[in-house]
């Protein structure tokens, strides 16, 4: 076994303010980081640590400028001075909808979420974004019904919830263009059609038996199989095709 | 309907306020009845905007507040372009408002309007009645 | 000449017709006009609250858009759109104090100075086609239809976005005429269809909306034309109320102006968007014969 030695931390500390409180930590961390070495122990406001989840939304402020600023705090790295908090949670409304009843038109989107139309375009979400969506387009294209436009815009979307915080109409944005995302793509972007016959080749029962062969298989039998798959050559080429070609 | 008035029954702030939010002088106001005679919800409102201006003269808080001329103004903008003393009165009514919806407080609630009038409801109406009537 | 075109929101869903017949009769009359490629909802109505700026982000955001987009003209068909619009325009105009503090806050936009000009459908045609060379284009007169047509509020309140005189505009009749219509004048034309308060006192705006239709059948009208999408859902749209409420109100057929212009320069009835009309519009419209005149 070889020996773990403690690798002395080189990295210069700076200090930052964690809700108010100075600490002083190396300037590499993240604020994530940061904020665990500074002894927090996340229970809430922390998920996937890689900028998708949108778990660990922050707030931060750097000295000599009113300016809010905002940022993931597992992908942001600290500044020196820099005055933050985590906003883990925000109350913003979130409406209740049985999926399947919808039908995909504007009006249910309005039905659950009046609220929208009481933005006034002051663009304050898309500034605080940290996925940098233009959060005001979206909602500027969901007033007038383009569920379409509003699903692309807000592609990028990780429900942070940032936007609602700054929201001078009490909107809660990410929510109602997760609803007009999930109506394109169930209602408005047309069904791959090649998706829908492998859906019903299976229906129909198109790998019962090698299921129920593999279910029953003694375990070496089992690992010749797998050894024996077909697999993609290195130097297959773009017109490679497997011998049992399932169609996908 | 006689109107007392006396030192008490004057409210200065609320005259200040109005001033400061419109950007209009009530004081102005000459009683001609003009805006009462074209307000279109006359017949709707308990103080007609003449009243409304004279009440307002002489800082009549509760009798203001008690008006519903305000929320059912529906700023049409015809008594502004008769009034002969050139003053906004549709801004008048706005600061009226606002005194109520600055304080956190709605008149209606968007998420109360029925699934089948959202069904039905040109967003143009949304859009101005929040504007209006929300805080 | 090519124009900006601001839609709103409306007009992209209940409002179809008023968008599609519209933007046909542009075509016919050889109006070069691009849609604002982005665009928010302009609030529909104006901050009247001096001390409120925030409300007028909106259409002045929209403003710059048309800048960018380098154009010095924006054509609006929603008249609450044009309000708004034309308002917050004559701000910025004539503001400086006011001006320097909503290009401040919105300090990812460039400045804007109120250099566009803001026009409303009907003053465009008026200005810039002209009635004679409208009238010229008629293939399909819209004769012995009584017509009234129905200013309602925000094209001619307040006078200084006015599109004619507040207290007594011409300019929707002239142009209804230059169709072909008989003009049936009435006092009401110019008076509040009760707006947005369909959603603070619904019956309050029910009750002069029934006023305004009453006048114009005692009047003589047939037929109404409209500007506005809010304007046609309270005296359109919430006619079968004033039908069960009201005793004497007889239905009356509505339309927007610009699809009884479509029906006369004989364009595709693709472009009516008819649907959108309550039934008795659509059937009013079928027993006048103008459909099959265009079709044919
Ligand atoms: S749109 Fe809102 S919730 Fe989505 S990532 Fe941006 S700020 Fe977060
Ligand atoms: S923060 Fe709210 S009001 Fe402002 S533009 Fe975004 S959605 Fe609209
Ligand atoms: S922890 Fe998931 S985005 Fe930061």
């Amino acid at each position: 076994m070889t020996e773990v030695k403690a690798v002395e931390i080189k990295a210069k500390l700076i200090p930052i303010y964690i809700m108010g409180k100075k600490y002083e930590v190396p300037e590499t961390l993240t604020i994530m980081k940061a904020i665990e070495y500074a002894g927090y122990q996340y229970i809430r406001g922390c998920g996937c640590r890689g900028g998708v989840c949108g778990a660990c939304s922050t707030v931060y402020r750097k000295p000599g400028s009113y300016k809010i600023m905002s940022g993931l705090a597992c992908q942001t790295v600290v500044e020196p001075e820099m005055y933050l908090t985590q906003i883990p949670f925000y109350p913003a409304i979130r409406s209740t909808y049985t999926f399947e009843k919808l039908t995909g038109k504007p009006e249910e989107v309005f039905d659950l979420y009046h609220e929208l139309f009481r933005c006034v375009a002051c663009n304050a979400c898309s500034k605080v974004c940290p996925m940098d969506v233009e959060v005001m387009d979206y909602i500027a294209a969901l007033k007038r019904g383009d569920i379409k436009a509003a699903a692309e815009i807000s592609f990028d979307c990780i429900q942070c919830g940032l936007c609602a915080s700054r929201c001078m109409g009490e909107l809660p944005q990410y929510h109602i263009a997760q609803l007009a995302r999930r109506i394109n793509g169930r209602y408005l972007t047309p069904q791959a059609e090649h998706l829908k016959t492998m859906v019903a080749n299976i229906e129909a029962g198109r790998y019962q038996e090698s299921l129920t062969g593999l279910k029953v298989m003694d375990i070496n039998m089992l690992k010749e199989t797998y050894t024996a798959r077909e697999m993609e050559p290195a130097t297959g080429g773009e017109d490679w095709i497997p011998k049992e070609n399932i169609g996908l | 309907m006689p109107i007392k008035i006396s030192k008490e029954t004057a409210d200065e702030q609320i005259r200040q306020k109005v001033k400061e939010i419109s950007g209009e002088d009530f004081q102005k106001c000459y009683q001609c009845g003009t805006c009462s005679g074209s307000c279109p919800m006359a017949d709707q409102i308990t103080v007609l905007p003449r009243r409304v201006m004279a009440l307002l003269q002489l800082g009549r808080k509760e009798a203001l507040e008690e008006a519903n001329t305000h929320w059912v103004c529906a700023s049409c903008h015809m008594c502004v372009v008769r009034c002969p003393r050139g003053i906004d009165i549709a801004k008048v009514m706005e600061s009226l408002r606002q005194l109520t919806l600055r304080k956190n407080e709605d008149i209606i609630n968007p998420s109360e309007i029925s699934k089948e009038d959202t069904a039905k409801l040109p967003q143009v109406a949304m859009v101005s009645g929040f504007r209006k009537l929300t805080s | 000449m090519k124009i900006s075109y601001y839609p709103g929101c409306t007009l992209k869903t209940k409002a179809k017709n008023l968008e599609s017949s519209a933007l046909a009769c542009l075509d016919a009359l050889g109006v070069e006009y691009e849609e604002l490629p982005r665009w928010n909802c302009c609030g529909a109505v104006y901050s009247l609250s001096d001390d409120d700026l925030i409300h007028l982000i909106a259409p002045v955001r929209d403003l710059i858009r048309v800048q960018e987009q380098g154009f010095d003209t924006v054509l609006t068909l929603c008249s609450m759109c044009y309000n708004t619009l034309a308002r917050a325009n004559e701000l910025m105009k004539n503001d400086e104090v006011k001006r320097g503090t909503i290009n401040d806050f919105m300090d990812e936009e460039p400045d804007y100075k109120g250099e566009i000009k803001v026009v409303h459908f009907l003053d465009f045609i008026r200005d810039e086609i002209g009635w004679d060379k409208l009238k010229a284009n008629v293939k399909n007169p819209l004769n012995g239809m009584k017509l009234a047509p129905y200013y309602g509020c925000t094209l001619l309140r307040p006078g200084d976005v006015s599109i004619d005189k507040s207290n007594s505009p011409v300019v929707f009749e002239e142009c209804m005429e230059a169709l072909g219509a008989e003009i049936v004048k009435f006092p009401k034309a110019i008076e509040c269809c009760g707006s947005y308060q369909v959603l603070g006192n619904p019956e309050a705006a029910l009750k002069v909306s029934n006023d305004i239709i009453t006048e114009a059948t005692a009047f003589g009208a047939e037929a109404m034309a409209l500007t506005c999408p809010l304007c046609d859902y309270n005296l359109g749209h919430r006619q079968e109320e004033m039908l069960k409420k009201y005793e004497g109100t007889k239905a009356l057929p509505m339309f927007y102006f610009t699809q009884l212009m479509a029906v006369a320069l004989g364009v595709d009835p693709e472009n009516y968007n008819l649907d959108l009309n309550q039934a008795v519009s659509q059937e009013f419209l079928k027993g006048k014969n103008l459909l099959e005149k265009v079709s044919t």
